[in-house]
């Protein structure tokens, strides 16, 4: 089943790169206040920016 | 992209987004006719009329192709270009690029409905298209995933919204999936050989299909859901930590339910059982998914009477709850061992193909096209009642007779004698499949007749309205967050 040498490591790798990516997302605040942004695309017109919601491209 | 000024409101791109829906309407259309011309050959064999280019072998690759890639794949991108550009409150990052991906994506549709009924095919489902074009599929791809994680990347809201994480998974499965199964070694223009060989081909082959299934057909819906629904029931997101936790795990365990395709096959039993217990670990992501859209109407549910858009994309989730406790039953191999290449496996694909994905595209189309030409509601909102109950009344019919025709199958094909001869020849359940194959006709062209009325409909809303862009929302001085 040769198969495996590519699938295996491809899949441990993709693992990993959702691990990288998770720990992204937890560090960049986008686990932050979830009620509020569930909320956010219903907003009218002109949403407003909250103080901390300006974007931080160091972290993005 | 520069700050907007007030005397130059920035607006939304949406060009590319309002060709991907018009297209979706006609590419729906025309691979759905297909099926039914297919669905009637299986009926009357005698309707390939001694054509090779009509022959059912070429025409079915011709109909799966087009309602997931033509069908599936333009209302995806129509959706993940309109909603991340609204999520994000930025308009497209790199716009002509969009543009080429509407153009190339339809020259790929195109290439399809030439080369398939010719009878080029690479043999391997959802991805008989010959490598020229899996080349071209992979340029396009790319292309797609620029413009839309660079629209991610410019926006000006932090958050990145549930449906963003949705797509942007679907896009980068997709990427990962075509690449891989798609690797050939090419003798000809037209002919190529899988790089892989027997059951290891196999194994990449389900190893895409399914995903293809999980990420192209279920994760990019998902995130058309987690966007239309709560937008028409003016409603947010039952539980926005629930649909987290939804898309987590439910991207982490599709990519092992492959296998399931594959049982008492020459695949090693230890894959099949991988396959097995990963596709019933499954169903608890996708109902919780379920769960979250439909509660989303908690507090809303008289609005269900009135909104025949709403009543596409809850049924949608209903028909995706069934589709996926009947996915994880069918996993279980002493199941498998009934239902494999019976109608029943026909009967669940559209289960989720016409009752999740066709109806939650439908639902977001008549939310979209209004929006496309000026307007907040298409041309007859009767129009859309009907075509709801038409479609619903085409999905039961088409199901039911395949549940009853593949279990009928299964059954058949084992009975055996007491001296161990099998007691029908294969003819036989043939034979006896030939009502459920009129029965599942005439669902299908219920189901066809309902995209007719929404073609009547998309077309007198075009007539009735024009493109106007729309203004994203200015960007206030920062405010400083309640208590």
């Amino acid at each position: 089943m040769d198969i495996l040498y590519l699938l295996v490591p491809m899949s441990v790798l993709l693992v990993f790169a959702l691990m990288v990516l998770f720990r992204w997302a937890l560090g960049a605040g986008q686990f932050d206040d979830l009620e509020r942004e569930g909320e956010r695309i219903l907003q009218e017109d002109s949403p407003k920016l909250d103080a901390d919601q300006t974007p931080d491209r160091s972290a993005a | 992209m520069p700050d907007p000024t007030p005397s130059a409101p920035a607006v939304y791109n949406d060009g590319a987004v309002r060709l991907f829906t018009l297209a979706a309407v006609l590419w729906g259309v025309v691979g759905m006719a297909v099926g039914v011309l297919i669905a009637a050959q299986l009926t009357w064999p005698e309707l390939n009329f001694g054509i090779a280019w009509l022959s059912y072998g070429r025409l079915r690759p011709l109909h799966t192709n087009a309602v997931i890639f033509a069908f599936g794949g333009c209302a995806l991108m129509a959706s993940s270009l309109y909603v991340v550009q609204r999520t994000s409150q930025v308009a497209l990052f790199m716009p002509k690029l969009a543009a080429f991906v509407f153009w190339g994506w339809q020259v790929v549709i195109v290439a399809a409905a030439i080369t398939l009924p010719m009878g080029y095919t690479q043999g391997k489902e959802y991805a008989e298209l010959e490598w020229p074009i899996d080349i071209l599929i992979a340029v396009v791809w790319v292309s797609y995933a620029v413009v839309f994680f660079g629209t991610i990347g410019i926006r000006k809201v932090r958050h990145i919204y549930v449906a963003n994480w949705f797509f942007g998974s679907f896009i980068l499965a997709v990427a990962l999936l075509h690449i891989v199964n798609a690797a050939v070694i090419p003798v000809s223009l037209t002919k190529s050989y899988s790089a892989y060989a027997g059951v290891q081909d196999a194994m990449v082959q389900w190893w895409y299909g399914h995903n293809a299934v999980g990420f192209f057909l279920t994760a990019g819906f998902l995130g058309m859901m987690y966007y239309f629904i709560p937008k028409q029931a003016e409603r947010p997101v039952y539980s926005y930590r629930l649909s987290i936790v939804h898309f987590w795990a439910l991207i982490f365990t599709y990519m092992w339910a492959g296998p399931h395709h594959l049982h008492y096959t020459a695949l090693p039993d230890w894959a099949q059982s991988v396959g097995m217990i990963f596709s019933l670990v499954l169903l608890a992501p996708s109902w919780g998914g379920m769960i979250n859209g439909m509660m989303t109407l908690s507090g809303a549910w008289h609005k269900l009477r009135e909104d025949p858009i709403l009543k596409f994309l809850i049924v949608a989730l209903s028909f995706y709850g069934m589709a996926t406790f009947e996915g994880p039953m069918m996993s279980i191999k002493t199941v498998n061992a009934l239902s494999h290449y019976t109608d029943w496996t026909v009967g669940h694909v559209h289960a989720g193909a016409l009752g999740w994905v066709g109806l939650i595209t439908i639902g977001s189309l008549y939310y979209m096209i209004p929006r496309m030409f000026g307007q907040t509601r298409m041309y007859s909102v009767k129009a859309i009642e009907l075509h709801f109950w038409i479609s619903t009344l085409g999905i039961v019919l088409y199901i039911a007779a395949m549940w009853m025709a593949g279990v009928m199958q299964g059954l058949m094909w084992r009975a055996v004698n007491a001296d161990g001869t099998l007691v029908y020849s294969f003819v036989e359940s043939v034979k006896a499949t030939y009502p459920f194959y009129l029965i599942r006709l005439v669902g299908g062209l219920l189901y066809l007749s309902g995209m007719g009325v929404m073609v009547w409909n998309t077309v007198k809303t075009a007539q009735a309205g024009k493109y106007l862009p729309q203004r994203i929302p200015a960007v206030h001085a920062a405010v400083p967050s309640p208590a």
